[in-house]
């Protein structure tokens, strides 16, 4: 199992690490015995990601797709950044091995969270759809059969 | 240049200058094929059967209950489905320990899938399997018995002799993993009373692809290779001449500079374990109560981080060591060694194993130490729950 040079990247110097103290959305997922936890943090200006960081105890992979995330999110309108694919995030970071295929998952998952839990805040509908990482039976390697590793 | 420490003897080792040098003319000049009649292949004959004196002499065995392989994995995969299925027989009961190297539990696994019924006894939190609880899970119908002498990832040294007994006293085989332990702790197989131990080549500055299995003289073995009838027809295939010679080689000098060597490792390991107990918040030893370890393997869990995650800042820092985290591996799961001694599973994931060898000096483990600490520090500040993590554990002393 081999990491893009992208994924060292970011792993190694990874971006908007933190928490934003009066956040608007936040986003938990993952849990410690799996070894992954994620928290999401966003600012929202009309409708857009203004501010976002985040924090994730995790593998390489897992930081990295954090930090990719929080990049490619900020600036996004909402509807934008609950679009994001695990997918997208993998080729974002010039792939990932498939036993780290799920980490992406978590990235998105807790980007989506985010966003609900700020829009959920102000009275309004929830966006985002199916959260896989929460679903207990979730299973991070049922997707391993596509390739992204080069 | 930076500093650059290795520090997974455990996981290999370089091969030793001395060895290489014992090696080479085996490929190039004396390449003959050792069950050749002319004097070519008598000469790469005689040239293995000094080896296997040589390592029969290490671990107190006849030079004919020497069995040359190509490593760890095929001799245990041949000792426990060989012993097992000896003479045709095709159902029985199987005790492996939980915490086996997976060249033991895989074969093992196999067995149960194909007639036999399968054990698998857990070590105490001490990260020793107990006699007495082998006691208890024998049978009237237990075949076979395999406990390793050392573990590769807590480096816990079990008393195989009693383990051994024990089987016997039921009537079953005792079969050794000592990929871990050969040339670094006392080794012979009279003294242990065993059947059967596997041994690998790579773990003590041998090349890859080496090693052997003892079998005690007697004991019935189905053979895994089949073929030309090599080594007495229990394991087929042109024997690996240069390699045999390599493995005796670097067997001796384990064997010669042990007693300085392993009371130098164990000071080293010591060393490790104050420093990074003391300069690490929560981290503590797996298996600290072990009544017998190795000298050479220290395993830690760091709370409130994640393995690979501080495996690549430390090889960022040209450090390699290991460790049980579930990422590492490419399953879900964390170590089974670790889980098997009752280690919580989120801080399995943050294990950290470093194990040190001939070449590893004291400055080697400072620099681990040094290295380490603000890796951690970093890795914990990213981590939401780290508060959540630390009010947990206090809790727990408290």
């Amino acid at each position: 199992m081999i990491y893009s040079e992208k994924v060292m990247e970011h792993f190694g110097n990874p971006h908007n690490v933190g928490v934003i103290e009066d956040a608007d959305g936040i986003g938990e997922v993952g849990n410690p015995v799996c070894g992954d936890v994620m928290k999401i943090t966003i600012k929202v200006d009309d409708d857009r990601i203004d501010d976002i960081k985040f924090q994730t105890l995790g593998c390489g992979a897992a930081i990295a797709t954090s930090s990719i995330v929080t990049d490619m999110a900020k600036g996004m309108t909402l509807a934008e950044a609950v679009a994001i694919t695990k997918n997208q995030v993998a080729e974002e970071l010039g792939g990932l091995p498939p036993a780290k295929m799920h980490c992406s998952v978590l990235a998105t998952d807790g980007l989506k969270v985010a966003v609900d839990d700020y829009l959920v805040k102000r009275g309004r509908e929830p966006i985002a759809g199916e959260i896989k990482s929460s679903d207990p039976h979730f299973d991070p390697h049922e997707d391993d059969d596509e390739d992204h590793t080069h | 240049m930076e500093h650059k420490a290795y520090l997974d003897y455990a996981a290999t080792t370089p091969t030793d200058q001395r060895v290489v040098d014992a090696i080479l003319p085996f490929f190039t000049e004396r390449y003959g094929n050792a069950n050749s009649l002319y004097a070519l292949g008598r000469d790469a004959a005689r040239a293995l059967e000094d080896a296997r004196e040589r390592v029969a002499a290490s671990i107190g065995a006849r030079p004919d209950e020497v069995i040359f392989t190509s490593g760890g994995t095929e001799s245990d995969n041949t000792a426990i489905i060989g012993l097992a299925t000896a003479g045709g027989r095709a159902t029985g009961h199987v005790i492996v320990s939980a915490f086996e190297h997976h060249a033991v539990l895989e074969p093992a696994w196999w067995l149960g899938k194909h007639g036999f019924d399968v054990t698998e006894l857990k070590p105490r939190t001490d990260g020793i399997v107990h006699p007495e609880d082998l006691a208890a899970a024998l049978r009237d119908d237990t075949v076979l018995v395999s406990v390793m002498h050392g573990n590769n990832e807590i480096g816990t040294l079990q008393p195989v002799r009693e383990l051994a007994a024990a089987a016997h006293a039921r009537g079953a085989l005792f079969h050794t993993d000592a990929a871990q332990t050969l040339g670094k702790a006392d080794f012979d197989v009279t003294e242990l009373g065993i059947d059967a131990a596997s041994f690998s080549g790579h773990k003590i500055y041998g090349p890859k692809g080496t090693g052997a299995l003892f079998l005690k003289k007697g004991v019935r073995m189905a053979p895994y290779l089949m073929g030309g009838g090599q080594e007495s027809k229990r394991r087929s295939g042109t024997q690996n001449v240069a390699g045999n010679v390599g493995f005796a080689t670097a067997l001796e000098i384990m064997d010669a500079e042990r007693p300085t060597e392993a009371p130098r490792l164990a000071a080293l390991r010591d060393h490790l374990v104050e420093r990074l107990l003391g300069e690490i918040h929560y981290a503590r030893l797996n298996a600290v109560d072990a009544a017998t370890r190795l000298p050479h393997i220290a395993n830690f869990v760091i709370p409130g981080v994640e393995g690979e995650a501080m495996l690549l800042h430390l090889d960022a820092a040209g450090i390699a060591v290991s460790t049980g985290s579930a990422c590492s591996s490419g399953s879900l799961k964390p170590s089974h060694v670790l889980l098997s001694i009752g280690c919580p599973v989120e801080f399995a994931h943050g294990s950290l194993r470093v194990s040190t060898g001939r070449f590893t000096t004291e400055a080697d483990v400072d620099y681990l130490v040094e290295k380490l600490v603000p890796i951690v520090e970093r890795l914990r500040s990213m981590n939401p729950l780290y508060e959540k993590t630390v009010a947990e554990l206090v809790g727990a002393k408290g």
